[in-house]
């Protein structure tokens, strides 16, 4: 327990000093909000009305404060772009990125753990070889060009869905989830590798331990006391990997989004950091990296519960 | 932003009308195989229609902030002014029924029609229309709009019925201008978001980088529309456009190359041919040698085969427009300035020589790479130069780069781009190449065509001005000012079971006429 | 002959790892250097009449849209992302080892802090903080070798200063010191010599994510600006037209795989060599 709260607190720490780079490095960028709203048109006379109208005048701390303060409460500024409340924008964005990433890391649970035990059951045998080598592929392919891969083969060539035309979950769930699949398996495909490496040697590893060589004397099969032993402890390293790849995936979908034309927040932080759209970049980034922080916090605290040694000490 | 002005310059499609009391020769025809005429079914009235469109409307959609073509194009069958233009570019009555102009065109009386209703069930009054100039007149984004709001010194609600206009100086345009003070609900906020007008189609939702939905106003005023329900969808690109095309998820599509429907199947699409209202040219910077000097740039003109270049990259579709004038301009186009520079690559050696240049040189096109018909243009060109011993390179750059160094900064030889009209007046495509015009990329600086230029706006006859900016096109012809090459062709397409289609001299999509057949 | 038998008891598995790396990592140095003195046409020249054409004799990896050889482009474009990963991990191996060094040598709250530091960046995709600092620094070429270099610093800093912590525990530092040796003398002439085993994964790891970085970056458009060539840039042109021109993508791809699969080959088989 005191294990937790000394790591929420840094948690809110971190998030603080996130929010506050969020906010400062946008002061930094030449051109300010008013200037940026005005655009070519604006005289010097308008941009400094507009700043007093905007606030821009105030103490850095002061509109720092104000600036969080109503971004916790749901307002997180206009977008300069679409003129829309950005919190509106976002809302409609996130369901497609959510079921992306979480689509990615099912896919990559669900593939990766039997794999891995299957490499490890049958290590040094010709298909635990192949699949070392075929790893290290896989690891190596981007995201961006499997997903590119994907576009092609089921898109263009099979049909099976098309490539750019975006089925939104309300129109379509079946389509939809169609569509996210590839995107989805996209982005865990490098993870799945990852996965199965770290998995196979972790059980290798466990096997070797004391306590599976008396399982195997006590007359247990090997594959019981692989199901029944190392499995379990295997799978810690593994679990945490997992949950760090959860927030990497966020990453991976910011790209995949943009090469299956998703319109999810990935890409809506893409288009605005291409037009400069400072209010809506803030609030993706900030939100990105609350996930970021919030999952590692999870991994942590996830590791320390799981793991026996920590239970038992 | 900056981009975004500069889009609704060129891209941008004019919505602002004009007076185009002549019929513009428009041509609107189907092309072989999609007879218009033959697919006269029986007109269905109601249906749901997918349009889908390959660029993002990052703009806002309140009516005085907009400022990208595509957004225009579709707010288009949403908002209304007072007067709105038709496909011949003749201004009809909309929310106003008829006006009264006083005989030194200083007041305008407009009359309401009665009981024309807002989206959101509100009546239309004067205090409306009255809001909605003001509004316009201190928000609006666009500066020629602006600028012709200035002149109008006062905007008063005579009773309910009645609006009138004060102008400080006649203004032969200035219906072009109301056409696009769109009229909106006084004290309503939200247009940015969800906009209320008065037009054929009510906004229902937009989703960003998604779509956005518009569903059928049964209280309009007028012979409303025959779909209940229009989805605009938004693709990243052509390519994924091209993609839903094929696949029959959309159910039509506008502004395609031939190349790109030549990939559509024709079972299932018909083609319509409209232009794109543009003047496509290889725009040549005047302040850069060798292009100050007139018998080179004649020279190119001599050298370029424009019916080539249409072959070539367009299978012979696209108009020839000669001067800055594109054809849809109707009264101010002049067809006798199209073949001025027959092709002719003795002539244009000739010229070469002339002007001291016997064995050609070297010079650079610089085409932004998104737009490929100018692309392809361009590459066209570069081969032609070579025939008359003129070495050009192409110089392909991005969209943001070509409007800060290209336009903004004039840092080029020579571009392939096409203009077109912010509104519907000839000064719209004009005004640009007047010496001291900031648009004026090409420093173009021809004392004959300013004083023309300045005689055509200060004239009040409007047959007159129309003859001075047709001379001051002729001028443009005369001294070469950019090889002028073609106005592009514009295919729509749109499922076999879809009619009803026009074509405006405007860039926008009428939707309220488009409907299903049996 | 002798020696492998020698070997072979000692060594269960041959390392293929090892030099499969070797192999694939030295053709494609071998094709982008050559790429830097020969391309078989010029990677800019349009040719109208070969358009979007298939690979064949004339164009091994075929033509784009506007007829230009995509071989010739894939070279210049490998010559650029080779360069600009080259750079970042530069940048992130010098400036990370020299931090891990001393703070990993001298310890004390500097220590403290800048780990802190670095595990904070660390823990955030360095896609997410790339594309932040962009808009700070601007897109290009040279502005993705400093964006990403320096968040490539953290990882190598991180590495070292373990090692190094580690190092100056051990005898011979303490011998070293006793023998009047100055602390800089230690950590650069003993310590530092003993870290290159160490880092070479560490540096295939490093040149790996630069590569993906430059790629996933210039694809999305925030990295290297066209005209200028890069396999990220040239991998979202290839898109476009991967309905009939799909082998741009295909081999613009494969450059990327092969490139990254050549080294982290290479930082595996290293890494088994260790073990």
């Amino acid at each position: 327990m005191k294990y937790i709260a000394k790591k929420l607190f840094t948690l809110i720490i971190t998030l603080f000093i996130v929010s506050l780079l969020a906010f400062l490095a946008f002061q930094i960028i030449p051109g300010n909000a008013a200037v940026l709203r005005l655009g070519t048109n604006g005289t010097p006379q308008q941009v400094e009305q507009l700043k007093e109208e905007m606030g821009l005048n105030r103490p850095i701390a002061i509109q720092y404060g104000d600036w969080l303060g109503s971004f916790l409460s749901g307002d997180m500024g206009v977008s300069y772009t679409y003129n829309m409340p950005v919190e509106d924008m976002i809302a409609q964005k996130l369901p497609s990125t959510v079921a992306l990433v979480l689509l990615g890391c099912l896919l990559m649970v669900v593939l990766s753990i039997p794999i891995g035990i299957f490499t490890a059951r049958h290590a040094g045998g010709v298909v635990d070889r192949v699949m070392t080598v075929l790893n290290q592929v896989l690891m190596s392919i981007p995201p961006v060009f499997v997903g590119i891969l994907f576009s092609f083969v089921f898109g263009i060539t099979l049909r099976v869905f098309i490539p750019g035309d975006f089925v939104s979950w309300d129109e379509n769930i079946t389509q939809f989830l169609v569509f996210m699949f590839f995107p989805a398996l996209s982005i865990a495909l490098s993870r799945v590798a990852m996965t199965v490496k770290l998995l196979r040697s972790s059980l290798l590893d466990e096997m070797d331990k004391n306590y599976i060589r008396t399982a195997f004397s006590r007359g247990h099969s090997r594959d019981t006391a692989l199901r029944q032993h190392a499995l379990r402890n295997s799978l810690v390293p593994v679990v945490v990997f997992m949950a760090v790849s959860a927030a990497e995936m966020v990453a991976a979908g910011i790209i995949i989004e943009q090469v299956f034309a998703i319109p999810g927040i990935g890409r809506l932080l893409i288009a605005s950091i291409g037009t400069y759209d400072f209010p809506v970049v803030q609030a993706i980034v900030l939100i990105l990296a609350t996930w970021v922080v919030v999952v590692n916090f999870l991994a942590d605290i996830l590791s320390q519960y799981i793991d026996p040694r920590v239970r038992l000490g | 932003m900056f981009k975004k002005r500069i889009l609704a310059l060129f891209l941008a499609g004019a919505l602002l009308a004009a007076v185009l009391s002549a019929c513009g020769d428009k041509k609107t025809q189907g092309t072989p195989g999609s007879d218009e005429t033959g697919s006269s079914g029986e007109t269905v009235n109601g249906g749901e229609l997918v349009v889908g469109i390959s660029q993002d409307l990052g703009d806002s959609l309140d009516p005085y902030q907009m400022t990208a073509a595509g957004t225009r194009e579709v707010l288009f069958n949403v908002y209304e002014g007072l007067v709105k233009p038709d496909k011949d570019g003749n201004f009809i009555p909309a929310v106003a029924e008829s006006f009264v102009k006083s005989d030194d065109g200083l007041s305008y009386t407009f009359t309401l029609r009665a009981n024309v209703k807002f989206h959101n069930g509100a009546v239309v009054t004067a205090n409306d229309v009255v809001k909605s100039f003001e509004t316009c007149a201190a928000t609006t984004v666009d500066t020629a709009l602006a600028a012709a709001l200035s002149t109008v010194t006062k905007v008063e609600a005579v009773d309910d019925q009645n609006v009138r206009l004060t102008l400080s100086e006649p203004n032969g345009d200035l219906l072009s201008y109301v056409a696009s003070v769109y009229i909106t609900p006084a004290g309503y906020a939200n247009n940015a978001t969800a906009p209320v007008g008065t037009g054929p189609f009510k906004f229902v939702s937009r989703a960003v980088q998604e779509n956005v939905i518009l569903e059928k106003n049964t209280e309009y005023w007028g012979e409303g529309a025959y779909l209940d329900k229009l989805t605009y969808k938004i693709y990243e690109d052509t390519t994924a456009l091209m993609n839903a095309l094929g696949a029959g998820s959309v159910d039509m599509a506008a502004h395609l190359t031939i190349d790109q429907v030549n990939t559509l199947n024709t079972a299932d699409y018909k083609t319509v041919e409209g232009t794109m209202n543009l003047v496509q040219a290889l725009y040549l910077n005047h302040k850069v040698a060798p292009f100050d000097n007139e018998k080179v740039r004649q020279a190119l003109c001599y050298a370029i085969n424009v019916d080539e270049i249409l072959a070539l990259t367009a299978e012979g579709h696209g108009t020839k427009v000669g001067t800055s004038i594109y054809p849809a301009f109707g009264k101010y186009f002049d067809p006798s300035l199209v073949g001025s520079y027959p092709y002719d690559v003795e002539k244009a050696k000739k010229l070469l020589t002339e002007a001291g240049y016997p064995n050609g040189f070297e010079m650079t096109i610089t085409v932004p790479n998104n737009y490929t018909p100018h692309v392809n243009t361009a590459e066209v060109i570069v081969e032609q130069l070579a025939k008359v011993g003129i070495k050009a390179t192409l110089n392909q750059v991005e969209w943001g780069t070509w409007l800060s160094e290209t336009y903004q900064g004039r840092k080029f030889q020579s571009t392939v781009i096409g203009f077109d009209a912010v509104s519907l007046t000839a000064g719209a495509l004009l005004n640009r190449w007047v010496s001291t015009d900031d648009k004026n990329m090409i420093n173009y600086n021809d004392a004959k065509y300013d004083e023309l230029m300045k005689q055509a706006a200060n004239a009040i006859d409007d047959q007159k001005r129309i003859d001075l900016y047709k001379q001051a096109a002729k001028r443009l012809t005369e001294t070469a000012a950019n090889v002028y090459i073609q106005d592009l062709a514009d295919f729509v397409v749109m499922k076999k079971n879809l009619d009803g289609y026009v074509f405006y001299p405007l860039y926008v999509m009428d939707m309220a006429k488009v409907h299903y057949v049996k | 002959m002798n020696r492998q038998i020698i070997k072979s008891p000692l060594h269960h598995k041959k390392n293929y790892f090892l030099s499969l790396g070797k192999g694939i990592t030295g053709a494609m140095v071998v094709f982008i250097l050559l790429g830097m003195v020969w391309q078989p046409y010029s990677p800019t020249a349009m040719d109208a009449m070969a358009k979007s054409q298939a690979p064949s004799l004339l164009h091994l990896c075929g033509t784009d849209n506007m007829g230009r050889d995509i071989l010739s482009r894939i070279m210049e474009g490998a010559g650029t992302t080779f360069f600009i990963a080259a750079c970042v991990v530069l940048i992130g191996f010098t400036i990370g080892t020299l931090i891990g060094c001393l703070t990993g040598y001298f310890g004390g709250l500097a220590d403290v802090i800048l780990m802190r530091v670095c595990d904070s960046i660390t823990a955030f995709p360095s896609i997410l903080l790339a594309l932040v600092l962009v808009m700070l620094c601007g897109r290009g070429k040279y502005q993705i070798i400093l964006i990403l270099g320096i968040l490539f610093i953290p990882s190598f800093a991180r590495v070292v200063r373990g090692e190094v912590a580690r190092q100056r525990s051990q005898n011979y530092t303490a011998a070293a010191r006793l023998m009047g040796a100055g602390h800089f003398r230690i950590i650069f002439k003993h310590i530092l010599p003993n870290l290159l085993p160490v880092l070479l994964p560490t540096l295939s790891i490093g040149f790996n994510n630069a590569v993906l970085a430059e790629a996933s970056m210039s694809y999305v458009g925030v990295g290297v600006q066209k005209p200028e060539l890069s396999l990220g840039g040239m991998l979202s042109e290839a898109q476009t037209y991967l309905g009939n021109a799909p082998w741009y993508a295909l081999f613009t791809g494969l450059t990327i795989v092969l490139l990254i699969l050549g080294f982290s080959m290479l930082g595996e088989g290293l890494s088994r060599e260790e073990s």
